[in-house]
């Protein structure tokens, strides 16, 4: 391993340490540049990495022993893969374009240093997710991301719903991590190790094993997979864990575009790639993977049609294309899976910089019914969020178009009728995305302003160091797809056979014909969601009130997302406070365990009171009286035990 | 000059004799009086760094032992040294007491000369009890100590501190007295009060087990395991906040230190009898110590469930009987002194300032301390077991070692981890976000002697989170002895009857 190597990590979390310790005193408004120096180095030795691993170089090597006992023993390390190399530059690509587009974005806040300061921290801990060769380290970098989310979610904390949402978004996660957590414990003692290179280096050997749960019997492998994959649930915002993501908006809007699109939300989908050779062993789990992402998909997208706050539709379709690549996971296409997480970052991350770049103009207004027409005010944010939700909706030759098809062929093809089904589920949610991705941009962009006259005054391009990344990520979300184009169209699959030593390659049981009609038909439903949208949206704006109101059960259902807050506040919140408070603190804890295990004192108390007569109001006294007769009280018992019976 | 021969000795008298010399001190010289009871705790710190130093991690018998006749009717010894389990707690203690003294400098004004002979009488008695190796001696240490922590909590408590002085007096008396009893029916039993000669004897199975729960009175209720653990959250709210630091990082370990130096070695076959029901207490005070946290109104009450909590895990560990629940064991109650020990001396530096442990009196503290805020998130951070803070990897192995022992018990402790996100980031939310509360408008923020006081817990935070080898290499070799002692196979008891008789 090289000093390389070594930087992609270290170099961001130099960059926090002088933040947090020097931001706040000396660097303040210069901040961004100490963090900028430490992600644009750590985003250059990736490159360098990448083309170690695209000329055959692989990196798996120790760092230093982490933790030692008895027979465990697990170390830092760092694997560099293809799989690895891709994330790599995921990360540091997007990373680098927030954190330039952050100048302007967070200019002026009070909390400039702390900012950046903790981009570089969540840099820094997404790269050791990414590049550690052991489950544990994983395990670390995991927690730390989603550390990082919570203070980034809640940076303006002296907002109650910032905070709630930050505490929210920990805790939710902590029950996918219980899940994980369990699972990494179980992998070392199966495998008697967490090193990725002892753990797959056979897994099918233990296919067979059962494991005993509260007297039921089960496969390891099956109960190994699921577990990890709680925490992927977690993470990625799948049901039922997925409340979090929403709220999760509080933040400022570069960290929804890096965290909460782009990169930690996809460490899921990330860990299932990485840990393909234990799923592939399982179809109960692949099954539960597809499923939880096919209905997650379409689940999020219904939510996304209704709502108003910009980020809010952005955060529902993160959560709806999550949901995509776990299908692609599901049904052992791995590398389409991370082909969408590559592609998907680049017009997500694309879509909430726009968007933040829009909220910027209208001064802080997040509901799109307050915009309107603002196409004319600031072009090149129009231009770069219509490319983005015209490569989301996969409209042909840009990314997106190649990753969606790319999954949906897979699930078509998988054979079966999981396949089938999460296919049905992925075309319908396909149909669904054209159409809330075009509704975001007609209600915003199109039409006449509705904010009124002074607003409409302030509205203004975004600044070069907003705009700049934004027109970067777009020629991603153009472009970045075109290291995957099938075969069937003349391409090489190129990024598919990159990964194929990590993942595997998936098989496809379907003809030519079979994968031109999935083609043309998501063709098809893209621009049948388009054309809906336009209509709705532009040409007879009076029908989605309508609907709204012909179907106001289901608009409200959908609107409340499906009342799914309520459920878990009702089922689980609630009686959990209620339990703690009302049983646990005053009745149990307060009489019942101090009346037991104060009664036998107080019994001794009251005796010793009566025999005295006298009382002295010590209770000193009485103690000494109730220790001495126990004492003798036991010399007895034991020597009678000792003499009589030993 | 080699003065390792009577190393121990002096760690333990230097501040027993620095409180009695504190008696000769005029009361009103106050600034001389702490002075001198930092100047005591600094040296011993200093005295104890050499065992960090010399110790040798691969022997794995008694070192730095100090052995001289004191009762020869009796077979009683002065009979102190360290193993690999108790070294880190005697380092842990002398570093403890600095940090009380730092953070009492200002908050005690009444009596002064009695709080620092106290705190100096404690600390000794402290490290006398995790150096003892002699039954005798060791009880003595162990009964010693309650009576200057009782005035402690007694004197310079909060308004209810009689209650609670006395609640915890009685408490740990019973414990004792059951245990006196079983030291002596061990010495009867077997002539001797000696501690390592006792761990190389096999006792008839049923004496050991009337003898586990003798001692198991005495320990429990000092952990405090569920259901004996009502005393510690009155003890910690009444107490100030050296007596809540002393309390949780040192007092409350003696209880899981006795299961370590006593119930496993000289009872194995009882402990592993037992194990399963220890097992059962232990996981329910994870959960229920968590959950009781939830409806806490009290700063220091909820702290004090916490530890309940927590040292569910650190018994949780000890009872799976293995390497990495034992080693995760001995290092929880590290992670658990320094991380609740940080937690009281915040909560004490910042009750100073406001006279208020009610939560809902404080809110937007963030903005009004930064620094403060910073430190208490590392520490709550550590509390929740983040990777990388010492608070990971201690319930990881434990969890690991729980769940290798017993699936279920893992499994039901691992909730532990949600449970204790919830409470701890309620209470740093409530605490230190939304806004700012009028009652904590315009405090200043931590001072540079409060600072310094924090930093040596942050740094042992980061230290064992990252680096955690360091401090399980010391107690590799000693709980590799007791493991195989533990473990040996059940007929031994039965064979080995006849040769202590």
């Amino acid at each position: 391993m090289t000093l390389k190597h070594v930087l992609i990590p270290a170099l961001p979390l130099a960059a926090f340490i002088i933040n947090i310790l020097f931001g706040k005193a000396i660097l303040r408004t210069k901040a961004h540049w100490i963090a900028l120096i430490g992600v644009a180095g750590s985003f250059l030795c990736s490159l360098s990495a990448l083309s170690g691993v695209l000329s055959g170089h692989i990196v798996n090597e120790d760092l230093f022993t982490w933790i030692t006992s008895g027979s465990f023993k697990v170390s830092v390390g760092f694997l560099i893969d293809p799989l690895t190399a891709v994330m790599l530059i995921v990360v540091n690509t997007v990373s680098l374009l927030v954190h330039i587009y952050s100048i302007g974005y967070m200019h002026g806040d009070k909390g400039y240093y702390r900012f950046f300061a903790f981009l570089s921290l969540f840099t820094f801990s997404m790269l050791m997710l990414v590049m550690g060769n052991n489950f544990l380290q994983m395990y670390f970098g995991w927690e730390a991301v989603g550390l990082c989310s919570y203070f980034l979610i809640g940076f303006w904390y002296y907002k109650k719903s910032a905070a709630d949402a930050a505490k929210k978004a920990f805790i939710v996660n902590r029950f996918g991590d219980f899940g994980f957590g369990l699972g990494v414990i179980l992998i070392f003692l199966t495998f008697g190790s967490l090193h990725y290179s002892d753990v797959f280096k056979n897994p099918a050997a233990f296919a067979g094993q059962t494991i005993m749960i509260c007297g039921h019997s089960f496969n390891l492998i099956t109960v190994i997979a699921l577990l990890l994959f709680c925490g992927a649930v977690g993470k990625s915002a799948q049901l039922p864990l997925h409340v979090w993501l929403p709220d999760a908006m509080e933040g400022p809007t570069p960290v929804s575009a890096l965290i909460h699109a782009a990169t930690m939300v996809t460490a899921g989908v990330f860990m299932v790639a990485r840990t393909n050779s234990i799923f592939v062993l399982s179809p109960t789990a692949m099954a539960v993977v597809a499923v939880t992402g096919g209905v997650t998909a379409i689940f999020a997208a219904t939510i996304a049609l209704v709502q108003k706050d910009i980020k809010r539709i952005i955060a529902y379709s993160t959560v709806s294309q999550l949901g995509y690549m776990f299908v692609a996971c599901g049904v052992g296409a791995f590398s389409a899976g991370i082909f969408h997480l590559y592609t998907h970052a680049f017009f997500k991350a694309l879509l909430f910089l726009g968007a933040g770049s829009v909220i910027h103009a209208m001064e802080g207004e997040q509901d799109i019914n307050m915009m309107g027409g603002l196409k004319k005010h600031m072009p090149v944010t129009y231009l770069t969020m219509l490319l983005a939700s015209l490569s989301i909706s996969g409209v042909p030759g840009l990314s997106g178009f190649f990753s969606k098809d790319e999954i949906l062929w897979m699930a078509y093809a998988h054979g079966g009728g999981i396949g089938k089904f999460v296919y049905l589920l992925g075309a319908i949610t396909a149909l669904l995305t054209a159409f809330y991705s075009f509704r975001l941009i007609y209600v915003t962009f199109h039409g006449g302003f509705r904010g009124g006259h002074d607003k409409e005054h302030h509205l203004h391009e975004s600044p070069q160091s907003m705009t700049l990344p934004l027109i970067a990520l777009a020629l991603g979300a153009v472009a970045a797809g075109y290291v995957g184009i099938p075969h069937i169209l003349g391409g090489h699959d190129s990024f598919a056979h990159f990964l194929a030593p990590v993942v595997g390659e998936a098989e496809a049981h379907g003809s030519l014909s079979q994968e031109w009609f999935v083609m043309i038909s998501s063709i098809v439903i893209a621009i049948t969601g388009i054309l809906a949208a336009y209509y709705f949206y532009i040409k007879n704006t009076k029908i989605p009130e309508g609907i709204a109101k012909n179907f106001s059960p289901i608009y409200k259902i959908l609107f409340n997302k499906y009342y799914v807050d309520e459920i878990y506040d009702v089922l689980i919140v609630k009686p959990a406070y209620w339990f703690s408070g009302a049983v646990i603190n005053k009745i149990t804890d307060a009489i019942v365990i101090e009346g037991v295990v104060n009664g036998l004192p107080t019994i001794v108390e009251w005796f010793s009171r009566r025999l005295r007569k006298i009382q002295t109001g010590i209770v000193l006294h009485y103690s000494m009286f109730m220790a001495a007769g126990m004492f003798i009280l036991l010399i007895l018992i034991l020597s009678k035990l000792y003499t009589g019976r030993f | 000059m080699d003065y390792s021969h009577s190393l121990l000795s002096a760690i333990i008298f230097l501040p027993v004799f620095g409180g009695l010399f504190l008696f000769v001190i005029g009361r009103e010289n106050k600034a001389v009086i702490k002075g001198i009871a930092l100047l005591v705790t600094v040296l011993d710190f200093l005295l104890s760094l050499p065992l960090f130093i010399k110790f040798d991690k691969a022997a794995s018998s008694m070192q730095f032992v100090e052995h001289y006749k004191w009762i020869p009717t009796f077979d009683i010894s002065y009979y102190v040294g360290v193993d690999g389990i108790s070294i880190l707690m005697v380092l842990l203690s002398t570093l403890t007491a600095i940090l009380c003294t730092l953070v009492s400098w200002n908050a005690i004004k009444d009596k002064v000369k009695e709080f620092y002979i106290s705190l100096l009488l404690v600390e000794g008695f402290m490290i006398g009890v995790f150096c003892s190796l002699d039954m005798f001696l060791f009880y003595i240490f162990w009964e010693a100590m309650l009576i200057p922590m009782y005035l402690i909590i007694g004197v310079w408590g909060g308004p209810k501190r009689i209650y609670a002085a006395i609640k915890f007096f009685l408490y740990t008396l019973i414990g004792s007295v059951l245990m006196l009893v079983a030291i002596i029916a061990l010495y009867l039993h077997t002539g001797t009060f000696d501690i390592v000669k006792l761990m190389s004897m096999a006792l008839p199975y049923k004496m050991q087990i009337v003898l586990f729960w003798a001692f198991f009175a005495a320990f429990a209720v000092k952990v405090p395991m569920f259901p004996v653990h009502t005393w510690l959250p009155d003890a910690h709210t009444e107490a100030p906040a050296a007596g809540s630091v002393f309390l949780a990082a040192i007092l409350i370990k003696m209880g899981a230190y006795g299961f370590l130096r006593f119930s496993l070695p000289l009872f194995p076959d009882a402990s592993r009898a037992i194990a399963p029901f220890m097992t059962v207490l232990s996981v329910i005070a994870i959960i229920y110590g968590g959950i009781i946290c939830f409806s806490q109104t009290d700063l220091k009450r909820l702290i004090a469930y916490s530890s309940v909590s927590h040292m569910g895990f650190v018994t949780l560990g000890i009872f799976a009987l293995n390497s990495q629940g034992i080693q995760g064991g001995i290092l929880q109650m590290i992670n658990h002194g320094v991380v609740t020990g940080a937690m009281f001396l915040a909560i004490g530096m910042v009750y100073e300032r406001t006279h208020t442990r009610q939560i809902s009196d404080y809110g937007g503290l963030a903005d009004v301390m930064p620094i403060f805020a910073a430190f208490f998130m590392l520490f709550t951070l550590a509390a929740i077991g983040l990777p990388g803070t010492n608070g990971f990897v201690g319930e990881f192995l434990i969890i690991l070692g729980g769940f290798t022992a017993n699936k279920t018990a893992g499994v039901f402790a691992a909730t532990g981890i949600i449970i204790g996100a919830v409470y701890m980031l309620n209470l740093y939310q409530k605490i230190f976000f939304t806004g700012v509360n009028e009652g904590i408008k315009g405090l200043k923020d931590l001072t540079i002697r409060e600072i310094v006081t924090l930093i040596p817990l942050i740094v042992l935070v980061f230290w064992i989170g990252f680096y955690p080898n360091a401090f399980l290499s010391f107690m590799d070799v000693s709980v590799g002895k007791l493991i195989v002692r533990v473990s040996a196979d059940s007929l031994k008891a039965v064979l080995n009857v006849a040769v202590v008789h």
